[in-house]
């Protein structure tokens, strides 16, 4: 047996004693999903039982350096566990943007000390982290922002204000990209931040999407003061943290091409709600949609493994997350646009038990938003013909 | 399994790339069709690419192979499929000799092989009979009569069918398919060669009363259908490896050319019409790699071929391709067009490539179906 075969025996051994039955069943809603933080209620204690399993093995955070709340596992290892977790369709224990976002630069860039406040408690879901990026005048042009922070010596003295902050009513901390050099060129000037989003003058506003769904805020702060050793990277060297952690960003957006463990297959939905006539879908134009959309499924979810083999092997793909994203997130909002043509004229149904509350327009609106979040699809191709192909302009 | 080469993998292709950009490059292609070749592949290049032991890398060792696997066979292609160069790699080296290799007798394997693995032997399959790749229905059929069986019927499109000096034919028997090798030297065939449109050759075989006996027989009597499907798989992978070089090579010329041609003032390329059509089919390229590497390794690591995984990419690969192609002529402008610039052979070359063994219909209904709808 290799050491890789034994730790997926291990692995495997764990998984069957520690993961609840009812972890290993698709979400019911999207409430069930366990986002952790100062106000998290857990609506079962099989969620929370396998929230504290996973933090006592270190599997919340498993390549985190064990003193930070991590497992210390290699990438070989961390793909094996993803891959059992998969193989049981267990539901991860903790969404967080502080592991899939602020994780990365914090380790990176972080001084000792702030690895140590925040990382634990991060790989515990103890704080819930929002990201204040985007400003009402500062979208793909993300670098004009204008969110102000005054130097007042040993802190800063912010105004200004955020949008399409996720959850932002619903954070406990925020790390956020603010100004602190007004004269220099606009990739110059920035800082990234952090603060405790219950200090004085921060307050949020929920916006309504066209889901009706309110998952963003607009974030006001209001002469808020910020610590100056909750400052990663130099002051004015922001830029290069935005952009470390928007790559990890975009690497997880693109994750949403490939459907989540324990999610039924479209093709499966689809015979389902249409049949089959001599094991052929009835709609048999639609059945080259499905095909068509699954093998890019599949393409992406190989070609993301791959881009880790390569990692491993130590060739990079450089600026891939762009070409992830953009990737991913087409890929998502096709399959929601073949659950409506499947669906018929049950997914308009907006409202009421029968359609689980009109899941499916409402996921189906949400998803328009793919492929402007997080960078549109229009500026990861940019990036990628830039910064990939080396086209000139 | 990893979804990267290894470093012996590495240098394969780097030699390969070396020795296919030097010695055979889209000119040599070129000189082949001004040169009014019949036969459409040049045989001096073929002993040479013998000399470094391609077509021996499916063999055995024990036939006097060098049993490197499919990986490296599929390397060999891609890395032809950047300099279209014709030869008999995918018909002889790939697609027969994995047949051989699969179902052969020992007696097949010790003629057959080591004269393959010499590049001195050359195979051709002889499996479609319309218009459209049916590999379900085949009429041809071979009826025992005493100690023989008496072959009959019609091959259409057979790839190097005009130079094969032994054809893998499948045919109807009493309770199934059988495969038998067929020399093509036997009395009763006729072979007839034709251009098609990439400056390779094609031909229609066809059997008429052709005389075989049991030791013909490639694999079991009515057994013939599973080894087919699986060479026919293993045939749709070394077609996409090659698809993939070919839409590579047609990409990268496009994006160093985009860089060159100036229009108003400047480079095209610093046009956004054109860096997002750019950057979309980059991202298309990227996963037909992880396709292909896939299909390969999977292919090396069991005996029998996954559909599925074979549908899908070949149906990826022969849609990209032709956009990296279709892409390269619109970009390339008025020069795509013409004959003397060499982009359009690679449009030529791609559409061949693509209805070989299947197109992408084709292989979207087979997905479709291996999933069950």
């Amino acid at each position: 047996m290799t050491q890789s075969d034994s730790f997926r025996q291990e692995v495997r051994d764990w998984l069957e004693i520690n993961c609840p039955e009812s972890m290993r069943r698709p979400y019911r809603n999207e409430t069930e999903a366990c986002w952790g933080g100062r106000n998290c209620v857990f609506y079962s204690e099989d969620q929370k039982n396998w929230l504290e399993r996973m933090v006592s093995k270190g599997w919340t955070v498993p390549t985190w350096p064990k003193e930070y709340g991590g497992a210390g596992l290699d990438r070989e290892q961390a793909k094996i566990l993803k891959e059992e977790l998969r193989r049981i369709n267990a539901r991860p224990p903790l969404e967080s943007f502080g592991i899939s976002m602020l994780g990365p630069p914090l380790l990176k860039y972080g001084t000792e000390a702030q690895k140590q406040q925040h990382l634990p408690r991060i790989a515990r879901g103890e704080i819930r982290w929002a990201q204040g990026y985007s400003e009402p005048n500062a979208g793909s042009d993300l670098a004009s922002l204008q969110m102000r922070a005054d130097d007042m010596g040993d802190h800063f003295i912010v105004n200004g204000s955020k949008v399409w902050t996720s959850y932002g009513d619903l954070a406990d901390w925020m790390f956020c990209l603010v100004r602190t050099d007004f004269e220099a060129p606009k990739h110059k000037g920035i800082s990234f931040v952090m603060f405790d989003m219950t200090n004085e003058g921060v307050s949020t506003r929920p916006i309504k999407l066209i889901s009706g769904k309110s998952p963003f805020t607009e974030t006001f702060l209001e002469n808020t003061r910020v610590e100056k050793d909750q400052v990663i990277g130099e002051i004015n060297d922001g830029w290069t943290i935005a952009k470390y952690l928007l790559s990890h960003e975009r690497e997880m957006i693109a994750g949403s091409g490939i459907s989540a463990s324990g999610t039924l297959p479209v093709s499966q939905s689809a015979i389902k709600a249409l049949g089959t006539e001599n094991g052929i879908l009835s709609n048999t134009m639609l059945r080259t949609d499905i095909a068509r959309f699954e093998i890019d499924e599949r393409c992406l979810e190989l070609t993301i493994e791959r881009a880790r083999d390569e990692v491993k092997a130590g060739v990079s793909l450089g600026a891939a997350a762009s070409m992830f994203k953009y990737y991913g997130t087409e890929l998502n909002m096709r399959r929601y646009e073949l659950l409506m043509s499947i669906g018929g004229h049950d997914a308009l149904v907006w409202e009421g038990g029968h359609s689980r509350d009109g899941y499916m327009p409402k996921m189906w609106l949400r998803t328009k938003g793919n492929s402007i979040e997080g960078g549109t699809s229009e500026i990861q191709l940019n990036i990628v013909a830039k910064r990939i192909l080396g086209l000139p302009g | 399994m990893s979804l990267v080469l290894n470093e012996e993998q590495v240098m394969l292709k780097d030699s390969a790339r070396d020795f296919l950009q030097s010695r055979a490059p889209v000119s040599h292609l070129r000189e082949l069709r001004d040169s009014g070749s019949t036969e459409g592949f040049s045989r001096e290049l073929w002993s040479e690419m013998a000399d470094m032991g391609w077509p021996a890398i499916l063999v055995p060792e024990q036939h006097g192979g060098l049993e490197y696997g499919y990986t490296g066979m599929g390397i060999l292609l891609e890395e032809s499929g950047r300099t279209l160069t014709p030869s008999p790699l995918l018909s002889t080296a790939l697609i027969c000799t994995a047949a051989i290799v699969k179902a052969g007798s020992d007696n097949q394997c010790e003629t057959i092989l080591p004269a393959v693995a010499a590049g001195e032997h050359l195979l051709a399959l002889a499996c479609d009979e319309s218009s459209q790749h049916a590999p379900a229905c085949t009429a041809t059929d071979a009826v025992k009569d005493g100690d023989v069986f008496r072959l009959n019927g019609r091959k259409t499109s057979v790839v190097d069918g005009h130079f094969a000096d032994t054809f893998i034919v499948s045919a109807r028997t009493n309770k199934g398919i059988s495969l038998f090798l067929v020399p093509s030297s036997a009395k009763g065939i006729q072979v007839e060669a034709y251009p098609v449109l990439d400056t390779h050759f094609a031909a229609n075989v066809q059997f008429d009363q052709v005389e075989l006996g049991e030791k013909d027989l490639l694999g079991p009597l009515d057994g013939g259908q599973s080894i087919l499907d699986y060479i026919l798989d293993v045939g749709c992978v070394g077609v996409s490896a090659e698809l993939l070089g070919l839409a590579q090579e047609a990409f990268e010329r496009t994006i160093e050319y985009l860089k060159e041609r100036k229009q108003f003032g400047v480079p095209i390329g610093s046009f956004q019409a054109l860096q997002h059509r750019a950057a979309h089919l980059f991202g298309e390229i990227e996963m037909c790699k992880s396709l292909v590497i896939k299909a390969l390794s999977t292919l090396d690591e069991s005996t029998d071929s996954d559909a599925e995984l074979v549908s899908l990419t070949k149906a990826k690969l022969s849609e990209t391709a032709h956009l990296a192609a279709t892409e390269a002529i619109q970009m390339h402008g008025g020069i795509g067009m013409t004959d003397e610039f060499d982009i359009g052979f690679f449009l030529k070359r791609c559409q061949i490539l693509e209805s070989l063994f299947g197109d992408n219909y084709f292989h979207f209904d087979r997905f479709a179906r291996q999933r069950g709808y």
